[in-house]
């Protein structure tokens, strides 16, 4: 057995045992007959059926929607912070890289519940506009723009890190040689700097369109259940409605969706490079 | 012309990140507002200020359970990982082998996996196992996905790891556990150090893997939860502030000793 497969076994064994198995464990699931709990009975379709009869796909697309928009949003938001980080702030980027980092280790219902404190009515926000205007605008707790800016918050280091990592990976000679060679600035912003750092970016959407479609907590402390997404239809097949397979058979489609996504552009990154190996 | 330019865009890009840094704090500021507030609802601008719900909270012996229980599961879930993701970083980034590109994109998959879906798939292989969940079960959800984010922070240390210091010490005659303990493994200090912090720390912060696998026992995640859905309780942004405050001092500490650690060890 050669040294690298002798190290990789335990993690290999352990991924076996606590990831291949749950999935294999949920696709059989989805095909058990409804609101059954045990591996015994006749496979059968008729989940999948109820799904299609069903109105979840509104919650599908709620959720795939809510992704897109948040990545969107993101990549918007984070790309001038990651130039910064990687091309001016110099010896500032540590302790801000640091500063984004931080938020990432506390629970996210925590920060969630700080937005909730702030957002809410005599909260932090309109409690000061009410004593200093005298104004009380409406709260925009419990909406969908709430639901959208808690995304947005959550990923924003999921997004802003690949990111960071996919512009640094751009030389510096490179973009001084364009520059030389007369491109202007917006040129080689498009045929050079956006090109080069693109498997970054890249990993970046797809990282945080995964963990947003996968997203639960925003659109229930946030959101005040006003929109119901996918996760959420999941986990009430499987907890109030005790009807186990039919959450299977959601959560397997959900998977599928993802999945192939997460393959597709996967497939085309050398993973050596992008964590720098010499 | 030009420089002016130059200099107009990174004023733009540095207020652009000023303002960021802003915004990934005020849900930590107001919590913190709010544990401070002697009163029994939260109100801004806040009429009585006091350290009331404080001592309420670090008083009760349900919150000291709590405690106790997600930094137990945070523990086992620190050292397990560490070791797992020590060999799967060496498979990862060290060696050359016949499966290795495969191999990585293995690693990435539970990363790249909505966590409630996982943790719900892990209830229902619990239960096809017939295990009991309590918060054993938990350590194992944790893992599923901090194993191979742990194994990526060790891997990008081990990349720059020269491997010709391995072959030297093992050509004076060093045996395979010697080469272990006295070169591979300190040289690969640092990057152990952070995987260890960020396996606690996301351990520690996980709700959505928990909610489904700890059973009967409740980490602190759950616990706030349950409270933040009934509506407003005054030890929640006390318990949130902690577990906050935790974090920081946690990862300011670690971040300290590995940048004094770089230090001494450029100097020698």
């Amino acid at each position: 057995m050669s040294p690298g497969l002798r190290s990789a076994l335990p993690v290999v064994l352990f991924l076996i045992a606590g990831f291949a198995a749950p999935l294999i464990a949920v696709i059989w699931f989805s095909f058990m007959p409804a609101r059954t709990f045990s591996f015994g009975g006749t496979p059968t379709l008729e989940n999948y059926t109820t799904i299609i009869e069903s109105s979840n796909y509104i919650s599908f697309l709620w959720s795939l929607g809510l992704g897109a928009v948040t990545v969107t949003l993101l990549a918007l938001i984070c790309y001038p912070i990651a130039y910064g980080l990687v091309r001016i702030f110099g010896k500032w980027s540590t302790l801000i890289t640091l500063l984004f980092t931080i938020p990432l280790f506390v629970s996210e219902n925590i920060r969630l519940y700080g937005w909730v404190l702030f957002l809410i009515k005599n909260g932090v926000l309109l409690g000061t506009i009410k004593s200093v205007f005298g104004v009380e605008p409406e709260s925009i707790l419990f909406t969908l723009p709430a639901i959208v800016l808690g995304m947005v918050y959550v990923y924003f280091p999921f997004m802003l890190f690949p990111m960071t990592l996919g512009i640094s990976m751009v030389p510096q000679d490179t973009r001084d040689a364009a520059m030389d060679l007369g491109a202007s600035r917006w040129q080689v912003f498009r045929e050079v700097e956006l090109p080069l750092s693109m498997p970054g970016i890249l990993i970046g959407c797809l990282l945080t369109f995964v963990l947003a479609v996968g997203a639960i907590a925003e659109a229930k402390v946030l959101g005040g259940q006003q929109i119901i997404p996918i996760t959420h239809d999941i986990e009430i097949a499987f907890t109030y409605a005790q009807n186990w397979p039919l959450g299977a058979a959601l959560s397997v489609l959900l998977m599928a969706v993802v999945g192939t996504l997460v393959l597709i552009v996967l497939r085309r990154f050398n993973l050596d490079q992008l964590l720098g190996r010499r | 012309m030009e420089t002016r330019a130059v200099r107009l865009r990174h004023s733009l890009v540095t207020a652009w990140t000023l303002a960021a840094i802003v915004f990934i704090y005020i849900p930590t500021i107001c919590i913190i507002l709010a544990s401070l507030t002697a009163s029994r609802y939260f109100q801004f601008p806040i009429a009585r200020w006091g350290l009331d719900w404080w001592q309420k909270t670090l008083n009760s012996i349900e919150i000291r359970q709590l405690l106790s229980t997600s930094i137990t599961i945070a523990l086992c879930v620190t050292v397990i990982a560490v070791t797992l993701a020590f060999f799967g970083a060496l498979a990862f980034a060290r060696y050359d082998w016949k499966g290795r590109s495969l191999y990585q994109k293995i690693i990435l998959l539970p990363i790249f996996f909505p966590q409630s879906v996982l943790g719900l798939a892990l209830l229902l292989w619990f239960n096809t196992l017939g295990l009991p969940l309590s918060w054993k079960t938990a350590v194992f959800a944790h893992l599923v996905w901090i194993v191979p984010v742990v194994t990526l922070v060790i891997s990008i240390q081990v990349y720059s790891f020269d491997p010709a210091l391995e072959e030297a010490a093992f050509d004076l005659g060093a045996s395979r556990l010697q080469v272990l303990r006295e070169v591979t493994l300190p040289v690969l200090f640092p990057g152990l150090f952070s995987g260890s912090l960020f396996a606690f720390l996301l351990s520690w912060g996980n709700f959505p893997l928990s909610l489904y696998t700890t059973g009967a026992d409740t980490t602190v995640p759950e616990y706030l939860y349950a409270k933040m859905v009934a509506g407003y309780t005054p030890g929640v942004p006390v318990l949130g502030t902690i577990s906050t405050i935790g974090a920081i001092v946690l990862l300011l500490g670690g971040y300290a000793l590995i940048t004094a650690l770089r230090r001494t060890r450029a100097s020698e």
